[in-house]
């Protein structure tokens, strides 16, 4: 009989039991968040995004499950950089003994207190940073994201390569650009270990009976089912223009849905939505369908697949 | 049904005392006792709300803010938007019921003792509040069928104390097979630490602030730390408001 295929990975030099990552802005709000969706059988857990100061976030409503997706704004809530070093050092503690690395995640309002705080929450030792410079919720505070463009993606990411040492660095690229590729490969000459792809998609829901958006914030980022085919493209593009890892992110809520993620050209697969949609055992359930995908189409491991269906 | 909001319109606004309204809507909410919704009103904002009553949909709103008082503004034949029901529950509990409410944590207890009824469940029920007037539903409980015991802090109505004391009367006598408590926190936790060393199962329903109600935002955990029962990173929205442990 064969062996059952072997999910683990290794990432930036970070080995993972399964390429499954929890995404940022996920329950990542806590140590012990953390720590219960690394017991619930992830690969990687990465934390909320953390800016300068703290923020409160926007009001609610905040949320919506519209019928094909979710739509988010809940606005970088986050108890600002010298509070979450704390967090992150007491999650590192949780995590630990688990054998689950954790990831930091960081954005700010310029290059300046990018670095800052990327310089904040180093001495914490996470595994690695992501770059979160695709947030489509703060606009009014912090305008275009940064991940608009080339230019200013990669004169974050040299600012923030600068501050952290020898943590690798992964930078989260926004869906809503043009050429994604062009973006991945300016930050990658910058300095980018590896890309995160996709943050969520603009987007809004009108509720038509109170004749108005249904989030406080008017827009927020489209994330579940319909954001999976826009992040499938973008890593394809990513994956074609640049030799760096992906973690690749948006709609995985199945087994089938992370070996396609993988197939488009990532090593790691982020989710987020999908404990809304299959509950608290998501992480589980998605592995599992993995290995059985797998078993069932002769792959025994992950590295089989990655860029299986767009790299000739 | 989980997807966007269902519009309800007000039918009746019953005072129960100078800040709380009983708030019966025009349909049916097919939810089971414990569950919660998130209530919208456009413009005002949003607010997680047990379900009071299922058939027809009722919430007790207590005037503690902005949002509560819109509601309690709201007329009839004028609409609330809601999503859900969320979260879990109450679950099966035996034939013999020990319930416990403390001011407005009354109101899910009330949809539970509501379910079981006609199904020969022996429910006992002890409201506690400050004062009298923070004594919320017994009539209806009684009219249910349910003994019912009033404490309060002043002893302006039934006996003066805090309700867990007479948790802990009935523990020691060994009445109790099973306890159900909402309210808040500091009782809770109070009511977690006596069945935990009564070894008595529990369901305790928390309150949290909730911000997305669908478990992803984090901003409902409750710590360890109120009930060392609870599971690490635990949410309200999530994995309850009804936290069980039947086995403590």
């Amino acid at each position: 009989m064969p062996s059952q295929p072997d999910l683990s990975i290794e990432f930036c030099g970070i080995p993972m039991k399964n390429p499954l990552v929890l995404a940022s802005g996920v329950m990542g709000t806590s140590a012990t968040l953390l720590k219960r969706v690394a017991l619930a059988g992830a690969g990687a857990v990465t934390a909320k995004s953390c800016g300068p100061v703290e923020r409160a976030g926007h009001p609610n409503p905040v949320m919506v499950d519209w019928g094909h997706g979710l739509l988010n704004a809940i606005g970088l809530t986050n108890p600002g950089a010298k509070e979450e070093v704390a967090l992150l050092a007491a999650a590192r503690e949780a995590l630990a003994p688990l054998g689950v690395p954790f990831f930091a995640s960081i954005f700010a309002g310029t290059e300046e207190e990018f670095a800052q705080v990327a310089a904040v929450i180093a001495p914490a030792e996470p595994a690695l940073i992501e770059v979160n410079i695709s947030c489509p919720n703060v606009r009014d505070d912090f305008g275009t994201p940064f991940a608009a463009n080339p230019e200013t993606a990669s004169a974050v990411t040299r600012a923030v390569k600068g501050a952290v040492g020898g943590i690798p660095i992964a930078v989260k690229l926004a869906p809503n650009v043009p050429d994604i590729g062009r973006i991945a490969a300016a930050v990658v000459d910058a300095g980018a270990n590896a890309i995160t792809a996709v943050n969520t998609m603009p987007g809004m829901v009108i509720d038509p009976e109170a004749a108005q958006p249904v989030l406080s914030n008017q827009t927020g980022g489209i994330s579940g089912p319909a954001l999976k085919p826009i992040a499938l493209r973008c890593v394809a593009e990513i994956a074609r223009a640049v030799d760096v890892p992906i973690i690749g992110t948006g709609g995985v809520l199945t087994g089938r849905d992370a070996v396609e993620m993988v197939m488009a050209g990532a090593t790691a697969v982020g989710v987020g939505s999908a404990f809304w949609y299959r509950g608290a055992d998501a992480l589980t359930l998605i592995a599992e369908e993995m290995q059985t995908f797998m078993a069932q189409n002769g792959y025994s491991r992950v590295g089989d697949l990655i860029g299986k269906a767009v790299l000739r | 049904m989980r997807e966007g909001f269902i519009t309800y319109r007000l039918v009746s606004s019953k005072r129960l005392n100078a800040n709380t309204f009983w708030m019966t809507f025009d349909a049916a909410i097919e939810a089971e006792p414990g569950q919660f919704v998130m209530a919208w009103l456009p413009g005002v904002g949003e607010k997680p709300f047990s379900i009071a009553g299922m058939a027809p949909f009722s919430l007790m709103v207590v005037d503690v803010g902005p949002f509560s008082h819109a509601l309690h503004q709201l007329q009839p034949g004028e609409k609330v938007w809601v999503k859900g029901p969320l979260g879990h529950g109450f679950q099966g509990s035996g034939k013999r019921l020990h319930l416990v409410g403390g001011g407005y944590g009354a109101a899910p207890l009330l949809a539970l003792s509501r379910a079981v009824r006609g199904k020969e469940v022996d429910v006992t029920v002890c409201l506690g509040a400050r004062t009298a007037e923070g004594l919320l539903l017994s009539e209806n409980f009684a009219d249910l069928g349910c003994q019912v015991e009033l404490m309060t802090e002043d002893g302006s109505a039934g006996r003066k104390g805090l309700v867990t004391l007479a948790v802990e009367e009935a523990l020691m006598e060994a009445k109790v097979e099973f306890l159900v408590a909402c309210g808040p926190t500091e009782m809770l936790s109070a009511i977690a630490s006596l069945a935990l060393s009564y070894h008595v199962p529990y369901q305790l329903s928390w309150e949290a602030q909730m911000r997305c109600g669908m478990g992803l935002c984090g901003s409902c955990e409750v710590p360890q730390s109120f009930d060392p029962a609870l599971p690490p990173g635990w949410l309200a929205c999530f994995d309850g408001p009804v936290f069980i442990n039947e086995n403590p």
